[in-house]
């Protein structure tokens, strides 16, 4: 356990010197707040004509995953594959670490960042608490910031998996670029064409997961299963491709 | 402390090491020696736990390198032929990473320790990038010397250093291999030379010959050969040296010396040193010629490699 947490606390830091790291927290940070300041002026120039609703912390959660499907195979592409780059790979294999606790190291160190982030992101909550009455639904907003962690956490734990299987990091961001896209958008496509047999497509497409239950202040069992499955997946996914790389 | 019987490690189709057995124990310094792609770095990436060997048995301090990997981890210091360095990172914290994985107690003191120890404490602070490579070799050996294990294995130590570095670097290796285990690889042969007590000649995955470097150059003389100096011009001194019983060829050399060979155990040199005394010369040298390592290491492997 302290090796996990001693490979996470330099992955972490490792994130406050990398360039990567800033250009997506700025990026996500100026989208989020560009969105919020919008809709907070719609609602204020529309209010009067009682259109629409007022704005919730949805709009902000929403687009917040939206992004990480961009920004998260960025900062997972290195972390494996940069440390077979640059030999350190060797040093890890052969140093008392157990090859998951190595995995789970560097996926927490991955998820640390992006939960420093999505703290930042809490003051628009605050803002908007302050600024519509009687206040914004405080138990919508904890199922919603309770999605942005375990979406955060999936694509991270999947972004670890494939940067192990690829010693490349330009190849490590396209698979797990696709690997969003299809979970995102793809997969459920087949779920609105099938005839029958669609629900296996509807499970697994990961936005209804989001917007139609977590987003909106619905916390299911199946959910929360959806997630934590990914997560083992991409977990085990890297763990299994450490050990592959050593019978190499 | 280092056991291993019958290693042999396929890559792919290619099998990088046939058959290797040998062993090391505590306080002896271990050689490898060869030239590149022998497989020097493949034997050591099995003995520190980086890969399992494809057949054979490798027990490194006490525990098998493949079913008790994690307890060999943590009794070898390892430095990787590319020096596995964090470039982001200071020296210090980089050691203090790898020393708090290592669980060791109070890993500050012994950071300290090991970068006083490759002489490095003047640039604790500094970032691993902005280091030059002997720098950077310094702190890869920092980093395998951190926990004072049993075993250290080195691949290629010396490379990239300048000579004054070079020098301190092996008084070090030598000062450690009085009470741990070293098993360090070079295709350097005075540096084979120079600090291992025992030396392991391996070529094309198998291991040639192993031997104390000097029983190396004993064993691969055919003939003792001794230089012979004397003062003044020395014109009949090579007649006057092969009247001399058991001595089998006499030369003179273009600098006025001359050399002269007799089989190994029958050393006549006493009586070489009495006639010329006798006969009136001044004796000013006389020395014997081993083969170098480099000639050895040739014979060795040259053969084979040319055929």
């Amino acid at each position: 356990m302290k090796n996990i947490w001693t490979i996470a606390k330099r992955e972490y830091d490792h994130y406050f010197s990398s360039p990567v790291a800033y250009a997506v927290a700025f990026t996500i940070l100026l989208v989020l707040g560009i969105i919020f300041a919008l809709n907070i002026f719609y609602y204020a120039q529309n209010s009067f004509q009682s259109f629409g609703s007022a704005p919730d912390v949805s709009s902000i959660t929403g687009a917040f995953v939206f992004m990480l499907v961009l920004s998260v195979p960025a900062l997972t592409m290195r972390l494996v594959s940069d440390e077979n780059r640059m030999g350190t790979l060797e040093l890890m294999l052969t140093a008392p670490v157990r090859d998951a606790e190595f995995i789970i190291g560097k996926w927490l160190g991955g998820f640390l960042f992006l939960f420093t982030l999505i703290a930042i992101t809490l003051i628009y909550p605050i803002i908007l608490n302050n600024l519509v009455s009687p206040g914004i639904d405080q138990r919508v907003m904890l199922s919603a910031y309770l999605g942005v962690i375990l979406i955060s956490a999936s694509f991270l734990a999947l972004g670890v998996g494939i940067s192990a299987v690829f010693s490349n990091q330009i190849a490590a961001f396209f698979v797990t670029m696709s690997t969003f896209v299809f979970l995102w958008w793809l997969v459920g496509f087949p779920a609105g064409i099938l005839p029958s047999g669609g629900e296996i497509f509807q499970y697994l497409d990961m936005k209804t997961h989001f917007y139609d239950s977590l987003n909106v202040g619905v916390i299911n069992l199946s959910d929360i299963v959806y997630f934590i499955s990914l997560i083992a997946l991409g977990l085990f996914t890297g763990t299994t491709s450490v050990e592959i790389r050593r019978w190499r | 402390m280092i056991k291993v019987t019958g290693l042999t490690k396929d890559y792919g189709a290619r099998r990088a090491i046939n058959n290797v057995t040998f062993d090391a124990e505590q306080g002896e310094i271990v050689g490898f020696l060869g030239p590149n792609g022998a497989g020097k770095t493949t034997t050591m990436r099995i003995l520190t736990g980086y890969m399992p060997p494809t057949e054979g048995e490798a027990i490194v301090a006490g525990y098998d390198v493949v079913s008790e990997s994690l307890e060999v981890r943590r009794r070898v210091g390892y430095l990787p032929e590319t020096v596995p360095l964090y470039t982001d990172m200071t020296v210090f914290d980089y050691l203090k990473f790898m020393a708090d994985l290592r669980h060791l107690p109070n890993a500050e003191d012994r950071v300290d320790e090991s970068i006083e120890m490759v002489g490095l404490t003047d640039r604790a602070s500094g970032f691993i990038g902005n280091l030059s490579k002997g720098m950077r070799q310094r702190v890869g050996l920092a980093q395998a010397l951190l926990h004072k294990p049993e075993v250290l294995i080195l691949d290629e130590p010396t490379i990239g250093l300048d000579p004054g570095q070079v020098v301190d670097v092996r008084k070090l290796i030598r000062e450690i291999g009085k009470e741990r285990t070293v098993l360090l690889s070079t295709h350097i042969l005075s540096e084979a030379q120079n600090i291992c007590d025992r030396v392991l000649i391996i070529n094309k995955g198998k291991i040639v010959t192993e031997d104390t470097p000097e029983n190396l150059q004993a064993r691969l003389v055919g003939a003792e050969r001794v230089i012979l100096r004397v003062r003044g011009e020395a014109d009949d001194l090579a007649k006057t040296v092969s009247k001399v019983k058991g001595v089998e060829s006499v030369e003179a050399r273009a600098d006025g010396a001359i050399e002269f060979e007799f089989a190994p155990g029958k050393d006549v040199r006493p009586e070489v040193a009495k006639i010329i005394i006798n006969e009136g010369y001044d004796l000013l040298e006389m020395r014997p010629v081993g083969l170098s390592l480099e000639e050895i290491f040739l014979e060795l492997t040259g053969s084979e490699s040319r055929s």
